[in-house]
């Protein structure tokens, strides 16, 4: 086949000493940066563009894509380490990667995430070879309506993600929703929402924001507050013996998790628009909806942490493909990625393969490569990650604190956004205290603005027509599933009711 | 407990109300050939945040939350407390960015947890305290290149050294 | 591993920096701080690509002491941005890479007391032309055609562009003026989704600037119809222009550097001389070439009655497009 003695050459290429090397240190500098809180592969990559003059081009993009696939690991060690998802893509990774890690199973964990996110990357390296100029055409069929339908099929998976108390669930995702709006409405070109006329106001509500103030903030103020600071991980001291123990029950029990993350989130990572938040946390709840025990989810299993694990990484080798063979980025990082290639020349676009061959298949068989390289450096990181949590609560709670309120200026670059922070932490708290669930906020927050744009898109198509949603072929069964599933627990609902009663 | 829960639906139902009220401000409805207008989004999801809260008050009304039959304060004594000097502690924390710069903060803040709640020795807070800043100071404005905030001008020749040192 | 090889770097310029007497300085202004680089824009569009570019640009040939920090501050359509630069304590560490919202924002919300004539001009860096697209598969060839087809479809012609008020939609509004022209307006976040779902079909016809279209052009699944330039472009010399067909009108993204309210005289006069070198490196100016960006040089006063003639035409755009 000619795409195999392609790839045998991209390969080949990735593997000269000096790439090599570039792949090595890009996947080192890429794990640190993604497991800071607040940064994330989008830093790593603008900072380090300008130095990469100093190399080849080809070198250069093998190295920030490096980079990019050692942040995409390292997003998981915040989110299990230290309860707060560095970046949306990791919220889903929070759910049981944070019990796991308070009952003493942080060491599981993150072998189970490294190993999903390798077999992820795996699968989207696999698929992105044979398929790229396939996929492209797939993700070019989908506008507006087909985004949007596919939005509402993530939000269909948020039914199960919330408390057993319906209405708060329903407040959670509500607020995140219009949360979202705060700022400017592009689509009319006028400022919204801008809560008190106060002008910070103006840049909306970040994700990062609100991530931090839930998770850094409230979730520890809860943690402090219910051990009464008597917070005990008991993780054992990490050993060979250990890792490879892990390393087995991690395969055993988190495979399910890995196979449904790795397969769709590549096809949701590969629209454009969409990325990889919508398929971590589409897999996660994919993964729960087809398991024996979905109430086991969010009480600290492997497969929680396999799904969306598996998932981000495989929807950000995907999110590389609108990047390549369209010139559309996918992500802000791709966006920067996108830049590089401009500086040095290239033309990103549908010519790009035939052109520049040599250079693309270069990119993809350093995918191969860091995907190797960053599973195994991650894994001999994992006990230094592990030791972290070792510390004395009393140091290692100041230290989040500390990290959550540097990592958030870092993302922001604001102070009202910093005391944005501050607030949804202390009342992210109470209202903790009072069992709203706020994981469907953080996530509504994120989803909410693609969700808005693609509706309002949509039916301007249309000139108002919501049928819009429904008639078209790929929107509409789409659309329909969601609907479904989004019915599904009210209908069960409903049926039990009915049975109570006539019994 | 119980009272808390009323409260606090209360409140929100408040916050609900003035953001229907704030998202007026552009199109609410569907514009005929063009579907929804500006505020539609905002509008009709914080009315759906206020219809939680009045379903949240009933269900306090039949007893049927945990929270909305227990008649246990919020939190005991301990618990405020660690809340006020925790929470309190981050508020100060965040202030004194302004003033002090963030390094500066963070120094202050490290000192006053690990010392006053911590109970940590002098050695590990001092140390701590000095040389985290330091590091984050390195890795942020050194290698990330973020600049972070510098507080008053009595700061700045601080600063400036830093980095001549470090560029 | 990189913190160590910075630091290191750092050491000996810190030890030459202590060695060096202080006067040294006096004269020549340089920067203290790292300097706060702006952005007007989210992070890929062609704000934030220019912005980057010469940030690599500037630090590959070493020409500050001190680093540009880009940071993308694109709330509110640039209001964010253009808040945060009006605001700034530091005002000689502060710099902003511009596009259109520069003009048409402070107009449009009048409530941020904004006015874009206190800012100081550092370097123009080239101005970025509109042009008209269609899908090949439409069959438009002409923009005789292309008017024909608009007006056959009364009203159901369907295009897309960036938010309502921004550049694509004046110059949209424009054209569809000029030529009683009823179109179906889409505003999308960015000019990338915008040229997507152009090749997608999900929309018929586009004026984004080359750079975005420039790949599907090459690829033969675009066809530029008509230029909205002062003369015809040099990438597409067959492509007519607005201006022939008797309007008199054209249209530009510009892509400037301008420094905070207040900045002194020296500072403006060193971060002119580190960016006029960029703007004649070979770099920048095969950036130029290959985006078909137009060049257009000015010294500080010419930018100042730039500016003005800008704000009234950019007032007078939008009052006739009722946005």
């Amino acid at each position: 086949m000619e795409v195999l003695s392609f790839l045998a050459d991209g390969l080949l290429l990735s593997l000269q000493p000096l790439n090599l090397m570039l792949i090595l240190a890009g996947v080192t500098v890429g794990l640190f940066i993604g497991a800071m809180p607040g940064l994330g592969s989008v830093n790593g990559v603008a900072i380090l563009l300008p130095i990469t003059f100093l190399v080849p081009p080809g070198s250069a993009i093998i190295f920030l894509a490096a980079i990019y696939y050692g942040a995409m690991y390292g997003g998981a060690i915040s989110s299990v380490t230290l309860g707060i998802p560095g970046a949306s893509t990791a919220v889903a990774t929070t759910f049981d990667g944070r019990p796991m890690a308070l009952n003493g199973k942080a060491s599981l964990a993150l072998v189970t995430a490294a190993l999903a996110s390798f077999v992820g990357g795996t699968v989207a390296n696999v698929l992105f070879t044979l398929f790229a100029p396939l996929l492209a055409s797939v993700a070019l069929s989908f506008g507006p309506p087909e985004i949007f339908a596919l939005m509402l099929l993530a939000f269909a998976t948020f039914v199960g993600l919330g408390g057993d108390d319906i209405p708060k669930t329903i407040f959670s995702i509500c607020f995140g929703l219009v949360l979202a709006a705060v700022g400017f409405d592009t689509i009319s070109g006028e400022p919204r929402l801008v809560l008190f006329e106060i002008s910070g106001f103006l840049r909306g509500i970040g994700f990062i924001v609100l991530a931090i103030g839930v998770y850094g903030i409230g979730e520890m103020l809860w943690t402090l507050e219910q051990t009464r600071g008597e917070v005990t991980t008991t993780n054992p001291k990490m050993t060979i013996k250990g890792l490879v123990s892990d390393t087995k029950e991690a395969a055993r029990k988190g495979w399910r998790g890995t196979m449904i993350g790795s397969f769709l989130g590549f096809f949701v990572g590969v629209l454009p628009a969409a990325g990889a938040t919508p398929g971590s946390l589409m897999s996660y709840g994919v993964a729960k909806m087809l398991s024996k025990n979905p109430k086991a989810y969010g009480t600290g299993i492997p497969d929680g942490v396999a799904a969306p694990e598996a998932a981000n990484n495989s929807a950000s080798t995907g999110a590389m493909l609108p990047m390549l063979t369209l010139g559309i980025p996918g992500s802000p990082t791709t966006a920067i990625l996108l830049g590089g290639m401009v500086i040095w020349g290239l033309t990103p676009g549908p010519r790009l393969f035939a052109n520049e061959s040599e250079f693309v298949w270069g990119l993809i068989g350093s995918f191969y490569v860091s995907n190797v390289a960053a599973l195994f450096i991650n894994l001999a990181f994992i006990p230094l990650f592990v030791w972290m949590l070792r510390m004395p609560f009393t140091i290692l709670a100041p230290l989040i604190f500390v990290l959550s309120i540097i990592g958030g200026f870092a993302a922001a670059r604001s102070m009202h956004d910093l005391w944005m922070i501050v607030i949804f932490g202390i009342g992210a708290f109470f209202l903790r205290k009072f069992d709203y669930p706020l994981a469907p906020a953080v996530l509504a927050i994120v989803l909410g603005p693609i969700a808005e744009s693609t509706m309002r898109q949509s039916l301007l198509l249309s000139s108002g027509d919501p049928m819009i949603f429904l008639n078209r072929p790929i929107a509409g069964p789409i659309t329909v599933i969601a609907i479904i599933l989004i019915l599904l627990p009210a209908l069960k609902l409903l049926r039990r009711k009915k049975a109570v009663a006539t019994a | 407990m119980r009272q808390g829960e009323i409260s606090l639906a209360g409140l929100l139902a408040l916050f609900s109300l003035y953001l229907m009220w704030k998202s007026m401000e552009l199109p609410i409805g569907y514009i005929r050939g063009q579907g929804p207008g500006g505020g539609f989004w905002p509008f009709w999801l914080s009315l759906g945040m206020l219809l939680s809260c009045i379903a949240i008050a009933y269900n306090w009304w039949r007893g049927k939350s945990p929270a909305a039959r227990s008649d246990d304060p919020i939190m005991d004594e301990f618990g405020w407390r660690t809340v006020i000097l925790v929470g309190g502690g981050v508020v100060g924390f965040v202030a004194l960015i302004s003033i002090v710069s963030m390094y500066g903060a963070i120094a202050l803040f490290l000192f006053y947890y690990l010392r006053f709640l911590g109970r940590h020795s002098w050695v590990l807070t001092l140390g701590l305290s000095i040389v985290l800043p330091v590091l984050l100071f390195l890795f942020f404005e050194g290698a990330m290149m973020i600049s972070m905030p510098q507080g008053m001008a009595f700061t700045q020749p601080f600063f400036d050294l830093m980095y001549d040192f470090i560029y | 591993m990189n913190l160590t090889k910075r630091l290191f770097i750092g050491m000996a310029a810190g030890a030459a920096f202590t060695s060096l007497p202080l006067t040294a300085f006096a004269q020549d202004w340089q920067p203290k701080r790292p300097i706060d680089f702006t952005i007007m824009a989210g992070p890929g569009g062609g704000a934030d690509q220019i912005a980057r570019f010469v940030q690599a640009v500037v630090e590959a040939n070493d020409l500050t002491n001190r680093p540009l920090v880009p940071t993308n501050r694109g709330g509110g359509s640039g209001a964010e941005a253009l808040l945060h630069l009006k605001d700034t304590r530091d005002a000689d560490h502060t710099l902003m890479v511009t596009l259109n919202s520069f003009y048409t924002t402070p107009i449009r919300q009048e409530a941020l007391g904004v006015d874009i004539e206190t800012f100081t001009p550092i370097t123009m860096m080239g101005v970025d032309p509109f042009v008209l697209w269609v899908h090949k598969d439409s069959g438009i060839t002409t923009f005789e055609e292309y008017v024909a087809k608009v007006k056959e479809m009364d009203g159901e012609f369907v295009m897309g562009g960036t938010g309502s008020g921004q550049e694509d939609s004046i110059v949209i509004a424009y054209m569809a003026g000029a030529y009683g022209l009823k179109i179906k307006y889409i505003p999308y976040d960015g000019g990338g989704a915008v040229a997507k779902d152009l090749a997608g079909k999900q929309i018929m016809a586009t004026v984004n600037n080359p750079s975005e279209a420039k790949g599907f052009y090459e690829a033969g699944d675009f066809v530029p119809l008509l230029a909205f330039s002062d003369a015809r472009m040099d990438a597409y010399p067959d492509v007519p222009t607005l201006k022939e067909k008797g309007h008199d009108f054209s249209y530009y993204n510009q892509r400037a550097i301008v420094g905070a309210p207040g900045m002194s005289d020296e500072a403006a006069a060193y971060y002119r001389e580190v960016f006029g070198k960029v703007y004649d490196s070979a770099e920048w100016q095969d950036y130029l070439a290959s985006e078909s960006m137009s060049p257009l040089p000015m010294d500080e006063a010419q930018t100042r009655a730039y500016w003005t003639t800008q704000v009234q035409n950019h007032r007078k755009l939008l009052a006739e497009i009722g946005g």
